[in-house]
């Protein structure tokens, strides 16, 4: 879609898009130029002297157990979280909908996660399930269920796809109900004279039209999961234990920050760049066709 | 409501209510936990009632932060994540919204290209270029300063497209008869397009201020001075290593404090924020 009136300037434009542009390519082209420039040398570890490697540093990722491992964690991770994520706040928003009384009451009572920042729900959840002061781990002791994510992976990965989901529920709660919301009621009126059930109405007509927001929905998670969580993990596990919950964008920040390793760490910044670059455009050509029925 | 379905409704409402005391029993928890002594939480389990020492624990982070920990006053931190959230809020707004002004009521060489090196910063999240982004701000002198916390995360592809979308609705008419009464651009642009904008800059405004009090890993890497924590990095900071050595009841009241104003933001512009998400987004 073009404007037809048009003002005319030789300059007002450019310097009207001129802040938004320079910081543009100061803290976003520059950076990500450098990285990928940096994924192609090897530097020692005083960075006096620097080798220019070509794809050395992704054959060396590539090769590394650690690595690929981390995209393991990643992928259950982010396929728990997105999943988990998408199911309950799609249950919650079905039933918000169904409700005539009270729905906004239930809308503004689940908002509240969305204002909590992943790193402090990491710390809440940490804290909750502490192995040794936990009010939950003390109640799951009780039960007869041993539980230490301190020491466990599948228990540390489970706080973490906990901690990164109850956060997004908020969020995905608002698109479902927003979604549902604007079903034509005729519909489904239609189909109850019919004599369709609930249930039979919801898989055969609201999910089907839903689907446009499900898989917006789904590509914000994954790259939720892929990103924002980096707050939940540092706030919990820090990785571990033993790398179980060392997802691809902490392993950047550690093997850079902590570990210095900076072509490592660039290389698998450029892989991730390719994920997301990739994830962006399938969500583009999808929400562009509008995926439905 | 279709049918009456009584027995279906209550179970709705069932559904419902779990789901609400789920997502509020962390919330509630926390609470707890910042009203007691330390001695009270590590006693397990801890009290599920309130405690009498919520003004004293709240006191003594806001006046001079943990003990063991991060030790600047919450108060401070607290000062930090504001001034961030709200130049970060602020400024993605002002910057995003001339930027939508020009691209799309102006027709200029290069209109293509700008447009789209502003949509491929959506692809960039920080977290995927953290080290030379941390030395291109490092290098220009501003880490530990409010320029460095703020500027690297001002530029939005969101709020751009989020108003190119908006103008691009706006009747074409508008434009020609500013255009005709003699209005220049920036005339147009303060008295007819800022005003009809409104709702779509609160909705941002929401979305923005959140997105800035929350930011964990910028601000972590570009601070090491503890004046200037924010809320976010203070809780982290004041974790020790160990349950019994963290002072869990300091840490959970800088939690409270560090949900309440995002907290206030959402549930006062509710309205506007719900619609704004939904109209970004698609």
């Amino acid at each position: 879609m073009e404007k037809r009136a048009i003002f005319r300037s030789a300059w007002l434009p450019y310097l009207l898009v001129a802040p938004q542009i320079a910081v543009t390519i100061i803290f976003f082209f520059l950076p990500a130029v450098q990285a990928v420039w940096y994924s192609f040398q090897v530097q020692d570890a005083f960075g006096n002297d620097t080798q220019f490697v070509w794809f050395e540093n992704f054959a060396a990722i590539f090769h590394d157990e650690a690595y690929l491992n981390s995209f393991e964690v990643t992928a259950v991770f982010s396929l728990l979280v997105a999943v988990l994520g998408l199911a309950i706040s799609l249950l919650l928003a079905t039933m918000a909908d169904r409700v005539l009384r009270g729905a906004l009451a239930y809308r503004t009572l689940l908002i509240w996660p969305y204002a909590v920042a992943p790193a402090v729900a990491g710390v809440l959840w940490a804290f909750l399930f502490s192995p040794s002061i936990g009010v939950v781990s003390f109640l799951l002791g009780k039960m007869g269920i041993d539980w230490n994510w301190v020491l466990r992976g599948d228990q540390a990965m489970l706080l973490v796809v906990m901690a990164a989901t109850w956060k997004q529920i908020s969020y995905n709660f608002l698109f479902f109900l927003a979604g549902l919301q604007s079903i034509p009621r005729s519909l489904i009126e239609a189909a109850a004279i019919d004599g369709a059930g609930p249930t039979r109405r919801f898989w055969t007509i609201v999910f089907p039209l839903l689907s446009p927001t499900t898989f917006f929905l789904l590509v914000v998670n994954v790259v939720y999961a892929f990103f924002d969580t980096f707050g939940v993990i540092d706030a919990t596990t820090f990785g571990g234990p033993a790398q179980a919950t060392n997802i691809l964008v902490y392993k950047v920040y550690f093997d850079g920050v902590k570990a210095a390793d900076l072509g490592g760490s660039s290389a698998q910044s450029v892989v991730l760049m390719i994920i997301v670059i990739t994830l962006t455009v399938i969500q583009f050509r999808f929400v562009e066709k509008k995926v439905n029925y | 409501m279709v049918q009456n379905r009584p027995w279906v409704t209550f179970c709705s409402h069932a559904i419902l209510i779990l789901g609400v005391l789920l997502v509020a029993f962390p919330l509630y928890v926390t609470f707890v936990a910042s009203t007691h002594t330390l001695e009270e939480i590590l006693s397990v389990p801890m009290p599920l009632t309130p405690g009498t020492h919520l003004w004293e624990n709240y006191a003594q982070v806001l006046r001079s932060g943990s003990t063991r920990g991060a030790a600047a006053p919450v108060g401070r931190m607290m000062f930090n994540s504001l001034v961030m959230a709200l130049v970060i809020a602020f400024g993605k707004i002002a910057i995003s919204i001339v930027a939508s002004f020009a691209i799309v009521y102006f027709r200029f060489p290069l209109r293509r290209t700008f447009f789209w090196m502003i949509f491929i910063t959506l692809m960039l999240p920080v977290e995927v270029r953290i080290i030379p982004t941390y030395k291109v701000v490092s290098d220009l002198g501003m880490l530990n300063s409010y320029v460095g916390l703020t500027l690297p995360l001002i530029a939005s592809a969101t709020a751009t497209f989020l108003f190119r979308q908006f103008f691009l609705t706006i009747p074409d008419e508008l434009a020609e008869a500013a255009r005709m009464d003699g209005a220049g651009p920036m005339r147009f642009f303060f008295d007819v397009l800022l005003p009809l904008s409104a709702t779509s800059i609160a909705a941002l405004f929401v979305i923005q201020f959140i997105y800035g009090w929350n930011q964990y890993l910028w601000p972590l890497l570009i601070t090491s001075d503890e004046s200037m924590y924010t809320a976010v990095i203070g809780i982290k900071r004041m974790i020790v290593g160990g349950d019994a050595l963290t002072e869990w009841q300091l840490v959970m009241a800088t939690a409270m404090l560090a949900m309440i104003p995002p907290a206030i933001v959402v549930l006062l512009m509710q309205k506007w924020f719900v619609k704004g998400l939904v109209d970004t987004e698609k």
